[in-house]
């Protein structure tokens, strides 16, 4: 073959290499939402309250416990499990019960959420149960949130900075 | 008189390497690119080494990136934009081909995958180089996605949320994984020290695991030939040039866009924890990354016996050592009390069978009386002595004028189907198992000429055959063959499966030649060998 074809066929391969490489470094681009659509997250991280209350010790049960374990207060150290409902434009999104970290249950729950929403106007109803003593919900929060395309909706459950946080 | 068919030493065995229609396509491919680039050029024969190439392309251009990156949240995005508009003409090529060196890194590596697998390089005494490449796959994944943290624009912002929803699924890590990149001040200067620290240290990891995978190849060919090595630079500074790597809008932890542009070498992954789950991604990557890791064993193949010593041929010499092809030959001291210090000792498990060794041993010589030849490292489903019967056989049975003995090879053009009365073949399991004095053995016994053949030299299943066969015959690797063989009656002509036409074009060449000047009748040493024997049909 004459060296003109040679460096052709090498120039056709480089060319091709570059394209190929070139193209799919970036291209085609991965839709991630929809074009009118916004982003409603939900993430917390939060323990929930002790299952149960400290509670005395009878002497009997006292003498029955190894002499370094005689505390007189039992203090349970099972944390009640995080309920979350949520309602977008009053129609049920979550209602998902997260329970807590850790071999005895003592630890935070934490929860994560992601949901492509509409844009537009909608109201949000977060409900938040920490606490198995407390029937129903002992947080909630209600809002209208005007979501624009591409934006984050985030709620968040903080009891110290006044509860469900919605931003 | 006992018939020895001549067949190809590993016929039994299924030797032959793989020939699916994915190897055929590859090989198409291959030989197409052997036209244009030459084949000691052929960028399809030398992936590994082209990886290595762009290793290091990455590497340099990288170490020119970290002098101007400042790795704090604030600063990380804005000195990557100076880098690509305030000196475009350097920082930013840099960047650019930082960025294409490292996707070409990907697409050789999957390629020189793709052509293992389809060549059937993937069982038996390949174990190791197969089982070593897996780990790089991810390595060289969790190498690039940490170096597109960095830039910290919106695809970033995308990536390390999807990462950690991703590793999220862990049982380790757990749903809060996600809230370091949810609130803006929980990224902070430290997460991109570590992004930092990752993006040298998995790099470095890849190295290791890199250097892991040639450790059992004699050789390893790391450096492309010169002028691909430098074509492919120039083709991603071009590349570069036309279309030079840029950022996307700051990342904005309040903001998800719409689609970001994804690098489909690397982030390919990234898309599935959304379009499947989390836990489907992981159960996929690690069932594949099992599957794929095991299949050296789901494979079933036979393999043939590994390569034996006879301690009592051996010299300790190590020219088998020299010239085994995947170190399955070490020097050790010698335990036998002879005073030659060392003697070979072969590792079963690295052993391909090749026979290359039994060709570089000197004891590998037919001009022997001994009525059972044996050598120092032989092959025992082909010993030596046995490839002597069958040659002798084949002399006694030639008949005509310009009589020919071929050498061939199981894994290139298949020789047995030239064999006729004037011609006789002998398919070796690698054209450098033929000892040189094999050919000399031939020519005086009654051959008026040989041909060797065999696969192409970067084309040999087994790395080197080739490659020794023709510098021993050439004389500058030993064994070498003698001087006094006359080399118009030598010819070595490399030939691929799909060379056989042209092979039998050569041989009748030869032959044709041949037929104008007939060999004087020489001692034929096969009857000197005999004489011993009378008397014992
Ligand atoms: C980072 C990426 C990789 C690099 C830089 C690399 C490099 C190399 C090199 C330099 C060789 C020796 C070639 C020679 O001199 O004959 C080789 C051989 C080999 N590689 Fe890789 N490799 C990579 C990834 C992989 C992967 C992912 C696999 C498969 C899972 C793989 C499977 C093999 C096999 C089976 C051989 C042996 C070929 C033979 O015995 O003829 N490699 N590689
Ligand atoms: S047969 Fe091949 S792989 Fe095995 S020891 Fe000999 S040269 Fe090495
Ligand atoms: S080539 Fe033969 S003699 Fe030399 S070390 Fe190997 S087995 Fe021994």
């Amino acid at each position: 073959m004459g060296n003109a074809v040679r460096y052709l066929g090498q120039g056709i391969a480089y060319a091709l290499f570059a394209v190929v490489v070139g193209y799919f470094a970036t291209s085609p681009p991965y839709r991630y939402l929809g074009p009118d659509e916004g982003l409603l997250r939900l993430s917390f991280k939060h323990p929930g309250k002790v299952k149960a209350d400290c509670r005395r010790r009878t002497p009997e049960e006292l003498a029955r416990l190894q002499p370094q374990f005689r505390t007189e207060m039992d203090c349970p150290r099972e944390r009640s499990p995080v309920r979350v409902r949520v309602e977008l434009d009053e129609r049920l999104l979550y209602d998902d019960v997260f329970p807590p970290a850790g071999l005895s249950r003592d630890g935070a729950s934490s929860g994560y959420r992601r949901l492509p929403i509409g844009a537009g106007t909608h109201t949000l109803r977060v409900q938040v149960n920490d606490d198995v003593r407390v029937a129903g919900f002992n947080f909630e929060r209600a809002a209208r949130v005007d979501v624009k395309p591409g934006q984050v909706v985030l709620i968040d459950f903080n009891p110290e900075q006044g509860g469900v946080i919605i931003r | 008189m006992q018939t020895r068919p001549i067949l190809a030493a590993n016929d039994a065995l299924g030797r032959a390497p793989a020939r699916g229609a994915a190897a055929r396509a590859f090989r198409a491919a291959e030989r197409a690119l052997d036209r244009a680039f030459g084949p000691e050029a052929n960028p399809l024969r030398q992936l590994g080494a082209l990886a290595f190439h762009l290793f290091w392309i990455v590497a340099a251009t990288g170490a020119y990136l970290y002098v101007f990156f400042d790795t704090s949240l604030a600063g990380a995005y804005e000195s990557v934009e100076a880098l690509t508009a305030g000196q475009w003409w350097a920082g930013g090529v840099m960047r650019s081909v930082h960025r294409y060196a490292s996707d070409a890194f990907v697409l050789v590596m999957l390629v020189h995958l793709a052509r293992e697998l389809a060549h059937g390089r993937f069982r038996g005494f390949r174990w190791f180089s197969w089982l070593s490449g897996v780990p790089l796959l991810w390595l060289a994944v969790a190498a690039g996605v940490t170096g597109y943290w960095l830039v910290w624009d919106e695809l970033a912002l995308f990536l390390a949320v999807a990462t950690a929803e991703w590793f999220g699924w862990l049982p380790g890590f757990g749903a809060a994984l996600v809230r370091n990149f949810l609130f803006a001040e929980a990224v902070s200067d430290r997460f991109f020290s570590l992004v930092v620290f990752l993006h040298i240290g998995v790099p470095l990891m890849l190295l290791l695991g890199m250097w892991v995978h040639i450790q059992r190849i004699t050789r390893p060919q790391t450096r492309p030939e010169p002028a691909l090595g430098w074509g492919t630079l120039a083709t991603l500074v071009i590349l570069s040039l036309v279309r030079p790597a840029v950022s996307g809008a700051p990342a904005d932890l309040a903001a998800a866009p719409e689609s970001v542009p994804l690098d489909w070498f690397y982030l390919a992954g990234f898309p599935l924890v959304y379009e499947w789950s989390p836990g489907a991604l992981w159960i996929a990557s690690g069932a594949g990354t099992l599957l794929l890791a095991m299949l050296p064993w789901l494979a079933l193949a036979r393999r043939p016996p590994a390569a034996r010593v006879d301690l009592a041929q051996c010299n300790g010499c190590g020219r088998c050592f020299a010239d085994c092809p995947y170190g399955a030959v070490v020097m050790a001291p010698r335990t036998d009390g002879k005073p030659h210090g060392t003697q070979a000792l072969v590792l079963p498990d690295l052993c391909a069978s090749c026979g290359i060794c039994v060709g570089a041993c000197p004891s590998s010589t037919p001009f022997r009386r001994a009525e059972t030849l044996t050598t120092g490292i032989d092959l025992p489903q082909l010993p030596i002595g046995e490839l002597r019967a069958r040659l002798d056989d084949a002399l006694a049975r030639l008949s005509g004028e310009a009589k020919v003995v071929v050498f061939g090879c199981d894994c290139a053009a298949d020789v047995r189907s030239l064999a006729g009365p004037g011609v006789a073949a002998l398919s070796l399991p690698c054209a450098g198992m033929a000892p040189p004095a094999f050919l000399e053995y031939a020519l005086r016994g009654g051959a008026d000429g040989v041909l060797v053949t065999g696969c192409p030299p970067h084309d040999c299943e087994y790395r080197f055959g080739a490659r020794w066969t023709a510098e021993r015959l050439a004389g500058g690797r030993e064994p070498r063959l003698r001087a006094n063989v006359p080399q118009e009656r030598l010819c070595v002509r490399w030939a691929a499966a799909e060379d056989l036409a042209a092979l039998g074009h050569e041989l009748a060449g030869l032959r044709a030649t041949l037929a104008l000047a007939p060999a004087e009748a020489g001692v034929a040493p096969a009857r000197l060998r005999r004489e011993p024997e009378t008397g014992n049909g």
